[in-house]
């Protein structure tokens, strides 16, 4: 039993890290790169079945005993996304989902209108969301007030590695959360989810730094040790910021040389 | 009969039903759902569901993705 633990509505998970599926080239290296990362939850797509394929994403998460959290990527609509989850929750008998509704493909924004109403729809209908949305506070507020188990905001656009672009808005969305926190999209590399969690954040969701990195399963490593060290750092509470210098050594005792 | 599976025309047997269409476009229905003329259809009705001529049917998985 940790001394942290990661819950999200009464389900602890065993890792903060949490695996998007998309961009790797193949399920072999889904597979190698959630091993490696630790992780005990990722997400996958809901598409057409292609009759041409072989292997199922499913079988690799059960096999690594990792619990599957379907999303509505692609989706523009609160009813394409509401849709979506309706058919995640028949195909893969789990009432969770990740909640996206993108306003178009140049920004992969999230729609604050659409997205509010698919998350009130569902959370009606019985589904426990988790929104992947704007940095913005007012808008994690409202997904909150509509329901959702977890609000989870954006670092910068999806795949761009850009880090963190907005940390002040990321903080404010930690500091009133009622519902834990995953910073979802924009890592680029370890230093970035490790300053997600020294904001605050209790978790994060990544895909492309690890599934497009060089060696995945390296760096699904470097992203489980920087989740591990940013909660550490923000629970061990790091010195204030100064604008001027401050000895560390002592200032009496020295020898006049 | 003819039916629109996943976007394009598709010729199967009359009486087929959504489990056995499942089971032979993807092995099994495992990870599967249906959606028919725009309704999800719930997984314990489809083995006694018919397809009927002309319905437009969405055979749907999870895939990487997200």
């Amino acid at each position: 039993m940790s001394d942290d633990p990661f819950v999200i509505a009464g389900v602890e998970l065993a890792s903060r890290l949490i695996l998007g599926t998309g961009g790797a080239p193949s399920l072999a290296v889904v597979d190698e790169a959630l091993v490696a990362s630790r992780t005990a939850m990722c997400t996958v797509a809901m598409r057409r079945i292609d009759p041409r394929t072989s292997g199922s994403i499913i079988d690799v998460l059960d096999r690594r005993g990792v619990r599957v959290l379907p999303n509505t990527a692609g989706c523009r609509t609160a009813r394409e996304a509401v849709q979506t989850a309706l058919i995640a929750r028949e195909a893969l008998e789990t009432d969770w989902v990740k909640l996206e509704v993108v306003a178009d493909e140049r920004t992969l924004l999230p729609d604050p209108l659409e997205l509010v109403d698919a998350a009130q729809q569902l959370v009606a209908d019985g589904f426990h969301v988790l929104p992947y949305t704007n940095d913005d506070p007012i808008l994690a507020r409202r997904l909150q007030q509509a329901g959702c188990i977890a609000v989870m905001p954006l670092g910068s656009p999806i795949g761009t590695g850009l880090g963190i672009a907005n940390p002040h808005n990321i903080e404010l969305i930690v500091s009133e959360a009622t519902v834990p926190v995953i910073l979802d999209a924009g890592i680029g590399t370890a230093s970035d989810a490790a300053f997600a969690m020294e904001l605050g954040c209790d978790g994060v969701l990544l895909a492309s730094s690890v599934t497009r990195a060089q060696d995945p399963a390296a760096m699904a490593v470097a992203m489980a040790y920087a989740v591990e060290a940013g909660r550490l750092a923000r629970r061990a509470g790091r010195i204030p910021k100064r604008f001027h210098a401050q000895a560390s050594s002592p200032t009496e005792g020295m020898a006049v040389l | 009969m003819v039916i629109t599976l996943n976007g394009a025309k598709c010729e199967i047997s009359d009486g087929t039903t959504l489990d056995e269409l499942l089971t032979s476009l993807a092995g099994s229905s495992r990870g599967s759902a249906a959606v028919v003329d725009g309704e999800v259809v719930p997984r314990a009705t489809w083995g006694q569901f018919p397809i009927l001529e002309g319905q437009v049917v969405e055979l749907i998985t999870a895939v990487q993705g997200g």
